[in-house]
């Protein structure tokens, strides 16, 4: 046990270093943007008539001091951090004086919700085929869908995003293709807003499982082709245990252990994939909100998801290696 | 080498089609050195036309024949996979096989970068460099960037190989006989995992085009170089789709799913061929 909490104990360290280093990074690299957002916010005032030399000077000063750019870059920099240590993200620049961090968690459930129910989805599929395919290992049915999940994996996020929404957008245009509910929807909540949203959410949510479920098919294959060959498996086999029961007590139970870790990390992932997804079908998370960011050039909001998303995989993938030796004993913390 | 491939392609039906298809590929490439048109050009054709003899894959809204664009798109689209390939796995070569053979305290100072570059989100990364560079972003720049993010991964695997390297006799041997460190890497090490890298050289490609296209799409490169991406930027800010320009969208698209799975094919086949007990297995058969 004490082993182990000096494990966790470093790995905690690590986890500190490596979010520091990264907050970091992505500091400086923001503010080595050419944009300069008092000059921005100045001519979109000044751009309605001429104003007073004395009255643009004085709003240069406040919106300095009001946007936290006062100062050099260093002095920035640690006011940036007892900023964020507090959990103040400052003013969005774009949306001025809205906090980031106000803006940032009303986008948070969309991505959360969108990207939660897609990946438990597209998990219980892909294991129980991929256990299934691991078993059945004769049927030409389960072959096939193996072949097909595992063919659409390579192929880009975007790409099969778009080819979704060629196919129910215009060829068959069932499903909404845009948004993540009808325009000018009472947003209280109603049985018929919840409909929409989980109609709107149908193609972002079918685009991540076609493209997830795929590896968790191959895992889980992999994983039961390899137990279904052990000595017990043949026994209980020999001792005319049901195949349903030995598929479900003796073979998944012991596969799944490895594809949990795997679903850990891809909960954690959450802004690598839904990202894009959420550009193409314009779906209200904070991936457009990134994108909305970058091209109104407001740094803080997009300091502010950076810092979020490293924070974010980071503990995720701290938490897997924190986990993983408790789940299975047979991996050593070192 | 020549026997592996003739074997590969005599028991591995997916290498056979994902060598195809690399092959298909390559002659694009060549084909797009006789592109009668320029690249960037625009309204060197009449816009619009649907696919027929004289232009087989119709014209764009922007007046380019659609199919030389594809294979100049092609082109560029696959040397970017290349590079960042190569340049990547020059990076993971060099950082796996010192991390591993030196071991200590150079070990860990490597893991510790590589494993900060792993948990990066690598999607607002990119973003984020386009915030920051804007018109700078260019192809060059961008194969730079992938470079610096697509190694960590392969590194790692290639430390694990070069860990249990060490521990060999020939090794041991090496080292009294005088060798330096980089020569024993250079030349003891790097054909034990010579083959690894070239299954992780596709999934590399798949990864980094898949990016760029990704990036290109979203109009965050340099919209003037033709590539796959910039095919379907172009045809979406025309809404190719809504009016009824469907060669335009569908020829870039049909192009890079093809593209994908030739690629996944080969890396899964030499994955397969990596381990002999699924080669032996499927031999067997």
């Amino acid at each position: 046990m004490a082993a182990y909490l000096v494990f966790v104990a470093r790995r905690f360290g690590q986890l500190v270093l490596v979010v520091f280093l990264g907050i970091s990074a992505t500091f400086f690299i923001t503010h080595m943007t050419p944009v300069d957002p008092v000059a921005e916010s100045i001519s979109a005032i000044t751009n309605f008539g001429k104003s007073d030399p004395e009255a643009i000077e004085l709003m240069r000063k406040t919106l300095t001091e009001l946007y936290g750019l006062q100062g050099n870059v260093f002095e920035q920099y640690v006011s940036f951090w007892s900023r964020l240590i507090r959990g103040d993200l400052g003013p969005s620049l774009s949306a001025f004086p809205t906090p980031v961090s106000q803006i940032i968690f009303r986008a948070l459930p969309w991505t959360v919700g969108l990207m939660i129910s897609a990946t438990l989805i597209s998990f219980t599929i892909g294991n129980t085929l991929g256990a299934l395919a691991g078993y059945y290992r004769k049927s030409r049915l389960l072959k096939i869908i193996s072949l097909g999940l595992i063919g659409l994996q390579p192929i880009p996020y975007y790409i099969l995003a778009f080819i979704l929404l060629i196919l129910f957008g215009f060829v068959w245009p069932v499903l909404p293709i845009t948004g993540g509910y009808e325009m000018n929807a009472d947003l209280t909540l109603s049985f018929t807003l919840v409909l929409d949203i989980i109609r709107h959410s149908i193609l972002p949510a079918m685009a991540l499982v076609l493209v997830g479920a795929g590896s968790w098919l191959t895992g889980m294959r992999a994983l039961t082709s390899n137990i279904v060959t052990e000595d017990y498996v043949t026994f209980a086999e020999l001792g005319g245990v049901g195949s349903t029961r030995i598929l479900r007590s003796y073979v998944v139970r012991n596969a799944i252990v490895p594809q949990l870790t795997g679903l850990a990390m891809s909960l954690g992932a959450i802004f690598n994939g839904t990202v894009i997804t959420e550009i193409v079908f314009g779906y209200p998370g904070i991936g457009t909100l990134l994108i909305d960011a970058v091209h109104a050039g407001d740094y803080s909001l997009v300091l502010g998801l950076a810092s979020l998303s490293i924070i974010g995989v980071a503990i995720a993938v701290f938490l897997i290696d924190i986990l993983s030796p408790l789940l299975d004993p047979r991996i050593k913390a070192e | 080498m020549f026997t592996i491939i003739r074997d590969l392609i005599r028991y591995n039906i997916e290498f056979a089609i994902g060598l195809l298809i690399l092959l298909l590929l390559i002659a694009a490439v060549i084909l797009s050195f006789f592109s009668p048109y320029p690249a960037s050009e625009i309204y060197v054709v009449p816009p619009d036309l649907p696919p027929d003899a004289e232009f087989w894959l119709g014209t764009t809204s922007r007046g380019q024949d659609t199919f030389w664009q594809l294979m100049i798109g092609l082109r560029n689209t696959f040397g970017f996979g290349v590079a960042v390939a190569f340049l990547s796995r020059i990076l993971s070569l060099v950082v796996g096989l010192s991390a591993g053979y030196a071991g200590g305290r150079v070990d860990r100072i490597l893991m510790a970068i590589n494993d900060s570059i792993m948990v990066i989100p690598q999607f607002p990364i990119l973003v984020l460099f386009y915030f920051v560079l804007k018109d700078d972003m260019n192809w060059l720049m961008l194969v730079l960037i992938l470079s610096a993010l697509g190694w960590s991964y392969d590194a790692r695997l290639i430390r694990s190989i070069a860990m249990s390297l060490r521990t060999r006799p020939f090794t041991t041997q090496s080292v009294y006989s005088g060798m330096s460190m980089r020569k024993i890497l250079v030349e003891e090490h790097l054909p034990y995992v010579m083959p690894i890298v070239f299954a992780t050289t596709m999934n590399n490609m798949i990864w980094s085009i898949g990016m760029e296209i990704t990036l290109s799409v979203l109009g965050f490169t340099d919209v003037d170089t033709p590539t796959m991406g910039q095919m379907i930027y172009w045809a979406n800010s025309h809404s190719a789709l809504i009016s009824g320009i469907w060669w335009w969208v569908a020829a870039p698209v049909a192009a890079i799913v093809i593209l994908f799975i030739g690629l996944f094919l080969l890396s899964m086949s030499m994955n397969e061929y990596i381990d002999p007990r699924s080669r032996l297995n499927r031999m067997g058969n």
